[in-house]
């Protein structure tokens, strides 16, 4: 029996960074009491007309040049009508036909270090519905309308995407690249990035695609990753014992690990989309193209190329300093600080820092560590005056004590002994001291080396430039 | 008793500047008539005595000071599809019964804004779908000639409002003639301007891409007086357009002599009554002895705007009224079950017959396999009419024809067949698929019931045609006649 080939696609939810909503003036900030922040156009109260958010417009364009799409000169707003309580209007207003942003594509690196460009079928512009809220009112629904008219861009990815870990890096890509160009926070705990994932299975080499299962609304890369798995394993089991796949939307459990069947496809509504009378097309002229395109910053595939060129780092580690702009620059900060070793600075961040983050659960740009202070670190290796183990310790009392390395290095007394002088009257001594293990030494017991090493250390408190200890001990050993 | 209501909104203007009267008079009399009339008309869902006197007052202050607007302590009406603030807004519907709207329409605001005073909200056909105003959950509104007759809808409260000189002038609203065909049925002025002249925010929405308010008065100098304050660009309003809004009193004045007029060929072959159609060509003789040059002019596709029409509208209908669901307003029905429930008897018992008929229409013309074939198309057939009268409009100034078929029909006599109502409106669609200014002018009687000539302009010409209608009632005296148990 010839192996399984599944095939995924994304339709990526990106909450856009307005201040207000896409057709009404109200705010759109996260967590206000509910209905607080919905305006009468948002409650769809009779007589009130959408008008559109400019900045929505900007942001959109933005996307599609990162994303190296066609702009559409005209992309029109359709209703999507359906009912629901949290959808106030009776319909979504939504890009259907004539989507603003088409044909773009985003480069992922895969687990080998290959590279492959997954194509974007198109981005549209849309209005987010409200919530509806089942907890806490005895037998009702509460609905809650802050949300409804807030900005989201959906972005669909062409079913390009053949396992679960290359569904996340594309997921991981857009992520980072919405922030990047400022569009939209990424928040995924409060639902600002969330996707929806089509998954099919086919034979490999079978040209025609499998019947699709959607799942819907997954809004974290491992619930991304464990939903694909598990679905593509779902329909292959179900395939080989002899089943079909309906087409079907599905739901992703996370406490069970498992997909489950929402609505199949004939339960599915017809959305009678038809074009917004309320709303005049969208006309780009090319001016406002190429004005949004002189705002574009330096994008992520083009920062981890400079990265790699300039500071001759490895596209690994290029690609993970600029995952976000933060930290990009954040590492150029820590750079210009101690420019001597580019490659010893981005071990330090991705390594020592990036755990100290991590373990208190805080971001780049939290201020804990300035990247001036790491680099003043840094600077204190390069010129040899304490070694990096002490450094480790340095930057420990630097990262609770919040002060400089070269505070803490005076203040404990850290300065590495540098003096050739100095080092060889200690050797002197640790040799005096231990005639016997000096003899065995000389007597061709050379793992004793480490033996004097640390009596030497032991006598400077840890000191002793190694480098140079090594050296001048090895010369005095063999006498 | 003081017989004020015989004045135009002009004359009334004048007279409050020069107060030889005050608007707490004026306004007294035209609620004292409101209220004696309401068991005959029906003209008015809502009225808001106290406010109005209120606002009267007020009034009388600012101008005893010297102050107010152009149209400070005038009375007028409002057709209830215009959001009031803090007033029951019901649209003709008892789904919104209960609506006490929380923000005022544009329009409403900017009436204000020039000092006019609000006495009520008058009747029409539910959600403005209707030719009768006999589609309204508050009973059928009356026409001032004859009380057994329709005053034509949907704005027919208002039209029946003016015509027996309740108010002197009123609001309303126009998706295919409910401004023009109530104004020809009850022998007063109504205009319906360009679409995007005046703000729909606030206006209760219909048909979206054909609604257009404009305005009821006894004359075209009244309406353009009026019109003056309402239009004009609304940021509110996407599809409002941000273009100069000239002073139609002031352009009133402007010479017939030269003037072309095409007569409208498929108006006069398309069911007219012999005894409207004279009344028509007579009123067109008067354009003529003013130095007018009449042509024919044709327009294919033109006979195909009731189909265009009747898909269009519903189409837009349907997706407009889905937001009244029982959940946030309006009226919702006793214990529901569940979700399913609320919503099938919410609407089933919040809408009346004919708003049902169109939402399935509209929902079955949008349905997937169905949407090419009617509503794609329609649209299509809707470019080609428009394209007519572009085109039509390179050769003559104005167009002419009859504003409906025959005169007021009885109350009852249309109701049983959808269809010979939607074709009451056979001359009036034209105009709001094109979104052309229009405007229908008293121009005879077929006995004793008024008949309408209707004059429609090139896109922004309000000034045009409310110029040819003004000449055309200083050579005439339709429009100053008034039902004889009003007079």
């Amino acid at each position: 029996m010839s192996a399984w080939e599944s095939v995924i696609g994304l339709e990526i939810h990106a909450q856009l960074a307005t201040r207000s909503k896409i057709f009404s003036g109200a705010a759109t900030a996260y967590g206000a009491p509910p209905n607080t922040q919905a305006s009468l156009v948002d409650l769809g109260y009779p007589g009130v007309l959408p008008v559109l958010n400019a900045e929505v417009v900007r942001m959109a364009v933005k996307l599609g040049l990162a994303l190296h799409a066609r702009i559409a000169a005209h992309s029109v707003f359709a209703r999507k009508n359906y009912f629901y309580p949290d959808l106030p209007k009776g319909y979504q207003i939504s890009q259907y036909e004539l989507p603003i942003v088409a044909q773009g594509s985003l480069e992922i690196v895969l687990d080998d270090g290959s590279r492959k460009r997954i194509g974007v079928t198109r981005a549209h512009l849309e209005e987010d519905a409200g919530k509806s809220l089942h907890e806490g009112i005895a037998g009702l629904t509460g609905i809650d309308l802050n949300r409804a008219g807030t900005p989201l861009v959906e972005i669909v990815s062409e079913p390009e995407l053949r396992t679960a870990k290359e569904a996340v890096a594309y997921m991981k890509k857009m992520h980072t690249l919405v922030r990047y160009l400022e569009i939209s926070d990424g928040n995924m705990q409060e639902g600002s990035f969330r996707c929806d994932a089509n998954v099919s299975v086919r034979r490999a080499g079978e040209e025609r695609l499998g019947t699709r299962a959607e799942i819907k609304n997954l809004n974290s890369f491992r619930f991304v990753e464990r939903a694909i798995t598990y679905e593509i394993a779902r329909q292959i089991e179900l395939l080989e014992s002899g089943g079909k796949v309906v087409q079907e939307t599905r739901l992703y459990d996370p406490d069970k690990g498992e997909t489950r069947s929402l609505r199949v496809k004939e339960e599915a509504n017809d959305y009678r989309y038809f074009p917004d009378p309320d709303l005049l097309p969208v006309q780009l002229e090319a001016a406002l193209i190429e004005a949004v395109r002189a705002t574009l910053p330096e994008l992520p595939d083009e920062k981890a190329a400079r990265f790699s060129s300039q500071y001759r780092l490895s596209p690994y580690d290029a690609g993970v300093l600029t995952v976000s702009r933060e930290l990009a620059a954040y590492y150029e900060d820590v750079v210009r600080a101690a420019p001597h070793d580019p490659k010893l600075a981005a071990n330090w961040v991705m390594g020592e820092l990036a755990a100290a983050l991590n373990k208190e659960n805080l971001e780049i740009d939290c201020g804990r560590l300035p990247a001036e202070r790491l680099g003043g670190l840094l600077v204190r290796i390069a010129d040899r005056t304490i070694s990096g183990k002490i450094a480790k310790e340095v930057f420990e009392a630097m990262w609770s004590g919040g002060t400089t390395a070269d505070e803490v290095i005076d203040s404990r007394g850290l300065r590495q002994i540098t003096d050739s002088a100095a080092i060889e009257r200690a050797i002197d001594e640790v040799m005096a001291k231990n005639p016997a293990q000096l003899a065995e030494y000389r007597a061709g017991k050379e793992k004793l080396f480490g033996f004097f090493v640390g009596q030497v250390m032991k006598a400077t408190a840890g000191k002793a430039n190694p480098t140079q200890l090594n050296e001048l001990l090895l010369r005095k050993l063999r006498g | 008793m003081s017989e004020l209501y015989r004045s135009t909104l002009t004359q009334l203007a004048a007279g409050l500047r020069a107060r030889r009267f005050s608007s707490v008079e004026l306004v007294g009399e035209c609620l004292k008539r409101i209220e004696r009339s309401q068991g005959a008309l029906n003209a008015f869902i809502s009225v808001t005595a106290a406010e109005a006197l209120a606002a009267a007052r007020a009034a009388d202050q600012t101008l005893a000071g010297g102050g107010g607007g152009a149209l400070t302590g005038l009375p007028i009406a409002h057709k209830d599809i215009f959001c009031t603030r803090g007033v029951r807004t019901t649209c003709g519907s008892r789904m919104l019964d209960n609506f006490v709207s929380p923000y005022d329409a544009t329009v409403v605001a900017r009436l204000k804004a020039a000092g006019a005073i609000t006495l009520g909200k008058t009747n029409m056909d539910e959600f403005a779908m209707g030719s009768s105003t006999e589609h309204s959950y508050y009973g059928p509104a009356r026409n001032p000639w004859n009380p057994q007759l329709v005053p034509g809808g949907s704005s027919g409260g208002s039209a029946a409002a003016v015509a027996a000189r309740l108010v002197p002038a009123a609001t309303g609203t126009d998706t295919g003639g409910s401004i023009r065909q109530p104004a020809a049925l009850c022998g007063i002025t109504g205009i319906k301007p360009t679409y995007g002249r005046v703000s729909r925010y606030g206006m209760i929405a219909f048909a979206s891409s054909l609604d257009q308010g404009g305005v009821l008065a006894a004359s075209a100098a009244d309406a353009a007086l009026l019109l003056r304050e309402m239009a004009g660009f609304d940021a509110r309003d996407s599809t409002s357009v941000e273009r100069a809004v000239p002073d139609y009193v002031a352009a009133l004045e402007q010479p017939l002599a030269g003037l072309k007029i095409g007569l409208l060929r498929e108006f006069f072959e398309q069911g007219l009554e012999p005894a409207n159609e004279r009344c028509v060509r007579a009123a067109l003789r008067v354009f003529e002895t003013l130095g007018a040059r009449l042509s024919e002019v044709s327009l294919p596709h033109l006979p195909l705007s009731v189909p265009v029409y009747y898909v269009v509208a519903p189409a837009e209908a349907s997706s407009n009224l889905a937001r009244y669901d029982g959940v946030r307003f309006g009226y919702r029905c006793e214990r529901p079950r569940d979700l399913d429930d609320l919503y099938r008897r919410t609407r089933g018992e919040g809408f009346g017959a004919e708003v049902k008929r169109r939402i399935m229409t509209g929902t079955y013309v949008l349905s997937a396999g169905y949407y090419d074939a009617y509503y794609l198309k329609a649209q299509r057939v809707r470019s080609l009419i428009n394209a007519d009268f572009i085109r039509a409009f390179r050769d003559v100034d104005v167009l002419m024809g009859p504003t409906t078929p025959t005169p007021a029909f009885a109350i009852g006599a249309k109701t049983a067949d959808p269809i010979t109502m939607y074709l009451n409106d056979i001359y009036t669609i034209g105009a709001n698929l094109a979104g052309l200014p229009a405007i229908s002018v008293p121009c005879g009687f077929v006995g004793e019931l008024p008949v309408g000539l209707q004059i429609v302009g090139p896109h922004f010409h309000e000034e045009r045609v409310l110029a040819a209608a003004h000449a055309f009632q200083r050579e005439s005296d339709w429009h100053t006649r008034i039902p004889a148990d009003y007079a």
